[in-house]
């Protein structure tokens, strides 16, 4: 209850492990890393970068930040030749031009009382401010979140998938939660939104960009915590199972693959286990839904050859704890 | 506590975690907003505020630990414990108020302090008298003594010198006990010397003994070193990755972007006031890399195999050749190994014969001088000493007439090429450039410029 009057204020959370409940109702199982840095990131009201594999729960992070918080979530995909136009604001010029037309139909009007042309200049300069005004900015998502009045999430999602440039483009928002247009002057963000970056390492990103942001490192979650996170994301899958898979998905890790299975496969196979009405992992039914699993056909073969000693150990885990 | 915090800062700076000023508020902020009740906590927050990327966590984290382990002070050690009953005997003595070894009042403030086994006071004077000799500017493990020295001197060892000269004469087994007290003291400050320099002279060792290794000849390293060297590729990889991997853009002036044009000028009806002009992208390096892998030389071409392939990000593109007496292809062995089995697997394939250029530019010509087009540069490595075989400068020059360019580097000095069976003069005939390249210095220029050539 004492939460709920919390989340209406959008006040930070007054402790960690406040923080670790609230994404538990949402559905995210936090470690004690990711509770501290959505802890802290809302007290120094600094933006989180975070990395790690692909899908250990990095978007979904943001998300349960969002639903837990009962705000907007603000999406923006980063990708190569994403620039200001796209991410920031764009003037619709469209409607530009219609003004234009509408302008030169009433110049006559509007300069009627004007004898001299210094006159009708000076007539004609209150219009112009009216061009590059407010009406006319298009906001795209960075714009958008600062424009939230209630504040938002604001997800920028594969930072390293963007050009060098872009992040520069960032630094301000980050920083200072506000946004230069050259036309209108300084947007600054009715209530600072929370921000989440992620970024899955693919190139390194600019010591600037590092600088202003809080560093979280989610890497592939201990065995109990992932067992709470099947538990909480595939509804009526059974102790033992559960165990066993998650069990066996740790031994699939240990082997050297292309792409190692993340949280999200885990996630992904529980449920297909659960379809399948499986109680225990067995052999057959592992080979034959490896590919949920693995997303390459050499990572499949590598692993063919263990599945039977690895379902063994998984099985004994399940019987010991 | 703050003061604490600051000199935890310093000491991630000497971990090689770069803190910026601006980063160290913010952890000051978050610190003051965690509390340091919890160490995990405190771990987790200054691990997210200071650290910003995997391997600068870890190295943190370890600090974090080291930090945070304050020596504990020492018992009086052996000699002591060796004469248990005199040492009980002597406290007896002193326990009791007029006996014939009360010398407490005439005795320095360390003396008491040591006599009385006060184990938090020592270690409080310990501390102050640390700060007082500001320990954590030590840099060298050459300061070692003299911060040692400085320290014992703030602690008051003079007066305790005294102290003891005094109370041998009076009272024999109290000046052992006092004696075996001073050891001990000295050990402990020793030991917090030594950790000092761990945690706060770790950068300036480590550039110090970088910059000799830097201009090491990288044919002569000793086992120790090649450990260090390889983690020096790796940095200087780094930083060749840093510099040009950035995007490559030119503005390609004369060709008109025509959609981006009437886009941005939309506003005036179309009117071009601002034109758009057409980027290009600018190629990537090709490499092709000839490597003789024979007895001196071997050394070198590893690392500089290792180097160039460590620079996926900058190059296109690289086909990699080990020769000696003759040549294979070894690319797919350097990409699908670790760097140290790759190298063995290469030596064992081919390594340690006798040189034959000739021979193994026969062996390239047959195989893969297709390999070889006019966007790629090609390097080769090796001391061009052919041991007397035909040296074949033709096939140089025919790969010379293919490529973009031809780098040749040579880990000996000029004054020993034309020398010997050194055929260099003859080969350089038909190279863009030649460059001695024996220390990891002149491997990180040549590498360089063979990345710059394409900006």
């Amino acid at each position: 209850m004492e939460r709920k009057t919390v989340t209406n204020n959008n006040l930070p959370a007054d402790s960690i492990e406040a923080v670790t409940r609230g994404l538990a109702s949402a559905g995210y199982i936090a470690s004690r890393q990711i509770a501290t840095a959505i802890y802290l990131a809302e007290r120094i009201e600094k933006p989180i970068l975070v990395e790690g594999p692909a899908g250990v729960g990095k978007t979904e992070l943001a998300k349960a930040l969002a639903a837990w918080r009962g705000l907007k979530m603000i999406r923006m995909q980063c990708y190569e030749g994403l620039d200001e136009a796209k991410a920031l604001y764009e003037w619709k010029y469209a409607k530009q031009l219609l003004y234009t037309q509408i302008l030169k139909d009433k110049l006559g009007e509007v300069l009627g009382g004007a004898d001299t042309l210094a006159a009708a200049l000076d007539k004609l300069h209150d219009f112009g401010d009216v061009f590059f005004s407010k009406e006319f900015v298009e906001p795209r998502p960075l714009l958008q979140a600062l424009e939230q009045p209630k504040g938002c999430v604001l997800l920028v999602d594969e930072i390293d998938k963007s050009d060098a440039e872009f992040e520069s483009l960032l630094l301000e928002i980050l920083s200072d939660y506000q946004v230069s247009i050259p036309e209108l002057g300084t947007v600054v963000a009715v209530v600072k939104p929370t921000v989440i970056l992620t970024s899955n390492g693919e190139r390194d990103l600019s010591d600037a960009l590092k600088r202003r942001c809080l560093h979280l490192h989610i890497g592939f979650p201990e065995q109990k915590l992932e067992e709470r996170i099947v538990e909480s994301r595939v509804p009526g899958i059974s102790q033992t199972l559960r165990t066993q898979i998650v069990g066996f998905i740790n031994q699939v890790r240990t082997l050297d693959l292309k792409k190692l299975p993340s949280v999200s496969e885990t996630i992904d196979w529980a449920r297909v286990l659960v379809l399948l009405q499986s109680t225990e992992l067995d052999h057959e039914t592992v080979k034959e839904t490896l590919n949920v699993l693995l997303k390459y056909e050499a990572d499949i073969e590598t692993t063919m050859p263990q599945v039977t000693t690895f379902v063994a150990r998984a099985g004994r885990q399940g019987v010991f704890g | 506590m703050r003061e604490e915090l600051h000199r935890f800062f310093r000491a991630a700076r000497g971990a090689g975690v770069r803190v910026s000023p601006a980063e160290s508020i913010d952890a000051m902020k978050a610190v003051a907003d965690v509390g340091f009740s919890d160490r995990n906590i405190l771990r987790d927050t200054l691990l997210l505020t200071l650290a910003k990327s995997q391997e600068e966590k870890q190295a943190l984290g370890e600090c974090f630990d080291l930090f945070f382990s304050h020596p504990e002070v020492k018992e009086e050690t052996a000699p002591e414990d060796a004469h248990e009953g005199t040492g009980a005997e002597s406290a007896a003595s002193e326990s009791q108020p007029g006996g014939p070894g009360a010398p407490a009042p005439q005795m320095g403030e360390l003396a008491q302090m040591l006599m009385s086994r006060d184990r938090n006071a020592i270690a409080a004077a310990m501390a102050n008298a640390a700060s007082a000799a500001s320990l954590s500017d030590i840099r060298y493990f050459t300061q070692r003594g003299i911060f040692s020295t400085r320290i014992l001197d703030n602690l008051g060892i003079e007066r305790l010198r005294d102290d003891l000269d005094a109370l041998t004469a009076t009272n024999p087994a109290a000046a052992e006990r006092l004696a075996a007290a001073l050891q001990a003291l000295r050990e402990n400050v020793r030991d917090a010397v030594s950790q000092a320099l761990l945690l706060y002279g770790r950068e300036e060792s480590e550039n110090l003994r970088n910059e000799i290794l830097r201009n090491a000849p990288l044919a002569r390293l000793e086992r120790r070193q090649v450990e260090q060297m390889k983690a020096l590729i790796r940095a200087i990889a780094r930083r060749l990755r840093e510099r040009y991997s950035k995007p490559r853009k030119r503005q390609r002036r004369g060709h008109l972007d025509t959609r981006r044009t009437l886009r941005r000028n939309a506003a005036w009806g179309g009117v071009p006031f601002l034109t758009s002009w057409k980027r290009r992208h600018r190629d990537r390096p090709k490499i092709v890399a000839i490597c003789d892998v024979s007895g001196s030389v071997a050394q070198v071409s590893d690392f500089f195999l290792l180097l160039i392939h460590s620079l996926h990000e900058v190059v296109d593109d690289v086909r990699s050749f080990a020769f000696s007496g003759h040549l294979i292809e070894v690319s797919d062995i350097l990409d699908t190994k670790s760097p140290e089995a790759a190298m063995s697997e290469i030596m064992s394939k081919v390594g340690f014969g006798s040189s034959d250029y000739g021979g193994s530019l026969v062996d390239f010509e047959k195989g893969w001088i297709r390999t070889v087009t006019p966007k790629t540069t090609v390097v080769v490595l090796g001391d061009a000493r052919t041991n007397n075989l035909d040296p074949r400068a033709d096939i140089l020059r025919t790969i010379s007439e293919r490529s973009k360019r031809l780098v040749w580097l040579n880990p000996e000095g000029r004054m020993a090429w034309g020398w010997g069976d050194s055929e260099m003069p003859r080969y350089a005939a038909f190279c863009s450039v030649v460059r001695q390249c024996a220390t990891a210095r002149q491997l990180e220029r040549a590498v360089s410029d063979i990345a710059a050539t394409y900006r």
